[in-house]
């Protein structure tokens, strides 16, 4: 059964199949939602991004890092609206980090427990720089 | 120094929480070894050859009494007795149990200390200069702007998995103590016309590939300082090769995007940044400068009698006077070094009981606070010239007052073969054997400055291509073997250092550096650093006198 956490809740009721980037820029009738791997160019989906329903982010490794620097831009840059999700090498300590760069759907990899990975989603109670929908802990403090 | 509110030590608290959840979950074997390693990296634990080594953060490298008692009780209670000190500024504890790091992090938090990305491909703890706020020749005090810096970078969640380390030192005076021009990025701080501007470097570092880095920005307004990082660091992130971890670092893609194309790609994507939510504010400024304040100096006359009186009947106070003690900015002040070079030592090593007499004498002397520098010393920075014989009197007793800063014995040296696991050759006993064969003080002031700079491997942690002279181990054919260089400094004339020829084995060292020194002795024109002489005659009379006799 194919769980994730989408919006802080498990569940199995999941959007796909997903495109690849490839298919999708070949497409004439634009697919809603599509696949994009570390190594691949977010901003070959720029001007889509507003149509787009699911943008699935690969992480090849848990150590590939890209995937963050593509959700900022997704969600800052090209104003993306839609499920942002993280698949591939998922681990739940990472969570946190990946919902404040914009994640909001998580398909962990094999094995991590995906009630554990909820419950460390929420993280840190301040971000000292900005992230998604948060404002950097500097003007929180002025306020 | 900056104060925790409530913000940032519930931050340090949250991390110790989630770092004691990572190791029990380690431990009991739900947290696959692979994986644990790269988050207790993050949080500065190598497992090294012995044992594991426990990297503390220090901040630019400012602590408080208050923070080195602290410190003192954690090397006695969770480890041997002593710290190390690093030469980007922080404390490491050689010999901590695994098990035991969550309660010694919680110990820290306990005085605004931690270990918070002292390692792993992220954003390192930021370095400064150690004179900061109290050099004759700052133009402003670099630590409010560090501070902003180490706020940002920490637990910056799109730069905590990058395609390798990242180091960023701020500088604000003349003279660059701070090697800005050898770290991934350097923030120089500069006075155009009356206002404050940054101008950043990226793509310096050492290691395998050395490289001084290029001027990427100026007349940077001080509000866009982290809009500007966050757009390097996002095209690192995004173009930085993670097919090599040796082609990893931003030198590499800054070199082969070349500097200007590199420095446009930050630039477009600062744009969508620029006046964005990062743009600093004034009251934030001013929130950090307001922690550090010009301390409650007395007004006092520069010239003290008493102190030339001593210097005419105490040479050893005069040697360290003259060699450790360095001029301040306020008038009847002076800034005092502790050489941690005691022949016998290793480099940079300090036991509890120093540690606590540190900060002893900080509260008596210095309002209270201690530097670590990045040639793994120590800096009180603002003690009354009155008081400079008691607590010179004070460091001998605490062995703490050898006199040789700046000078050969004031070897900045790497833990190499002895704690290192990527060592290729023992470095700790090679600075011993030159500090040995350089035991007479006298002649070593004769000899002036000069920055001996040993690595155990070309990771270069021991900065051996910045030195004046440079010791690097390499391994042949399963033996340990030193390659020698001359030339390099870390200071505003930056450069790197050129091999000399063939490596020498560990007992010819001594006798090499001894002739690199004659070569200087006899070619100096006056009191010509060694440096100086080296770049005027260039290598071949040193390569002549120590491959030809
Ligand atoms: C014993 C455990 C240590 C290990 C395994 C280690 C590992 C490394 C490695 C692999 C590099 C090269 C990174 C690269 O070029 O990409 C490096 C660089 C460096 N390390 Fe260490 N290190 C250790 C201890 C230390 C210590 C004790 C210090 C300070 C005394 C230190 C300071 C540095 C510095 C300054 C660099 C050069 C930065 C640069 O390449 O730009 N390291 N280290
Ligand atoms: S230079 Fe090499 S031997 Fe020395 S600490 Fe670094 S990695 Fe280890």
């Amino acid at each position: 059964m194919n769980q994730l956490i989408i919006d802080l809740e498990i569940t199995t009721d999941v959007t796909g199949p997903l495109a690849t980037l490839a298919e999708f820029l070949a497409a004439d009738q634009k697919p809603s939602a599509v696949l994009i791997d570390s190594d691949e160019d977010i901003e070959s989906i720029k001007e889509f991004a507003a149509t787009l329903s699911v943008i699935a982010l690969n992480f090849p490794s848990f150590l590939d890092g890209r995937a963050y620097s593509s959700a900022n831009l997704l969600r800052r840059e090209y104003g993306y609206k839609g499920e942002l999700r993280a698949v591939g090498d998922i681990r739940i300590d990472q969570l946190e980090q990946m919902a404040r760069c914009g994640f909001n759907a998580f398909q962990l990899a094999d094995g991590q427990n995906i009630e554990q990975g909820l419950e460390r989603l929420q993280g840190f109670s301040f971000s000292y720089q900005p992230a998604f929908n948060r404002e950097p802990l500097f003007r929180a403090r002025a306020s | 120094m900056y104060v925790y509110d409530e913000y940032d030590q519930k931050m340090v608290d949250e991390r110790v929480a989630q770092y004691r959840d990572q190791t029990n979950r380690f431990l009991a074997g739900k947290l696959p070894a692979e994986e644990f390693q790269h988050l207790r990296l993050r949080n500065g634990l190598y497992i090294q050859r012995l044992a594991p080594m426990l990297r503390i953060a220090v901040p630019y490298g400012l602590m408080s009494s208050r923070q080195l008692r602290k410190l003192a009780y954690i090397t006695r209670h969770f480890d041997r007795g002593y710290a190390h000190l690093t030469t980007r500024q922080n404390v490491q504890l050689n010999w901590p149990l695994l098990e035991e790091v969550p309660d010694i992090l919680e110990e820290l938090a306990s005085v605004e200390m931690h270990a918070i990305q002292s390692s792993g491909n992220c954003i390192r703890n930021v370095t400064s200069d150690q004179y900061a706020g109290v050099a004759q020749d700052e133009i402003e005090d670099s630590r409010p702007w560090a501070e902003i810096i180490r706020q940002w970078s920490t637990f910056h969640p799109e730069f905590n998995w990058l395609p390798r380390k990242f180091k960023i030192a701020v500088s604000s005076a003349t003279q660059d103590r701070a090697a800005v021009q050898v770290h991934d990025i350097g923030v120089r701080i500069l006075n155009n016309d009356g206002v404050t501007r940054f101008e950043i470097l990226a793509g310096g570092g050492l290691g395998r590939t050395p490289v001084i880095a290029p001027v990427i920005r100026q007349n940077l307004e001080p509000k866009h300082l982290l809009t500007y990082l966050e757009a390097i660091l996002r095209v690192y992130n995004r173009y930085g090769r993670r097919d090599n971890k040796y082609k990893a670092r931003i030198k590499i893609l800054v070199r082969a995007m070349t500097p200007a194309v590199f420095a446009e790609k930050v630039d477009a994507e600062w744009q969508t940044l620029k006046d964005g939510v990062g743009t600093l504010t004034d009251t934030e400024i001013s929130r950090v400068k307001g922690h550090f304040t010009i301390p409650p100096y007395e007004t006092l006359d520069d010239h003290v009698p008493e102190i030339d009186d001593r210097i005419a009947d105490n040479s050893g106070f005069s040697n360290w006077l003259k060699q450790n003690v360095k001029p301040h900015k306020q008038a009847g002040y002076a800034i005092v070094n502790l050489a941690l070079k005691q022949t016998g030592i290793p480099p940079g090593d300090i036991t509890d009981k120093q540690l606590e007499t540190v900060a002893d004498l900080a509260d008596e002397f210095s309002f209270g606070e201690a530097r670590v520098t990045h040639e793994q010393n120590l800096t009180l920075a603002d003690v009354p010239k009155r008081s400079l014989f008691s607590l010179w009197q004070a460091l001998v007793s605490a062995e703490l007052a050898t006199p040789n800063l700046g000078l050969l014995t004031d070897i900045i040296c790497c833990p190499g073969g002895d704690y290192c696991s990527l060592a290729n050759a023992k470095s700790i006993p090679v600075a011993e054997a030159i500090q040995r064969q350089f035991d007479d003080l006298d002649s070593l002031h004769v000899l002036g400055d000069l920055d001996l700079n040993i690595s155990g491997c070309m990771n270069a942690c021991g900065h051996h291509h910045v030195g004046n002279i440079g010791i690097l181990g390499v391994d042949k054919k399963g033996k340990e073997f030193y390659q020698v260089s001359i030339g390099g400094s870390g200071f505003e004339d930056a450069s790197l250092a050129k091999i000399l020829g063939p490596s020498f084995a560990r007992n010819e060292i001594p006798d090499v550096i001894q002739k690199l020194v004659n070569v200087h002795l006899d070619k100096r024109e006056g009191a010509e650093r060694f440096l100086d002489t080296y770049r005027r005659i260039g290598i071949d009379p040193y390569k002549q006198a120590v491959y030809t006799s």
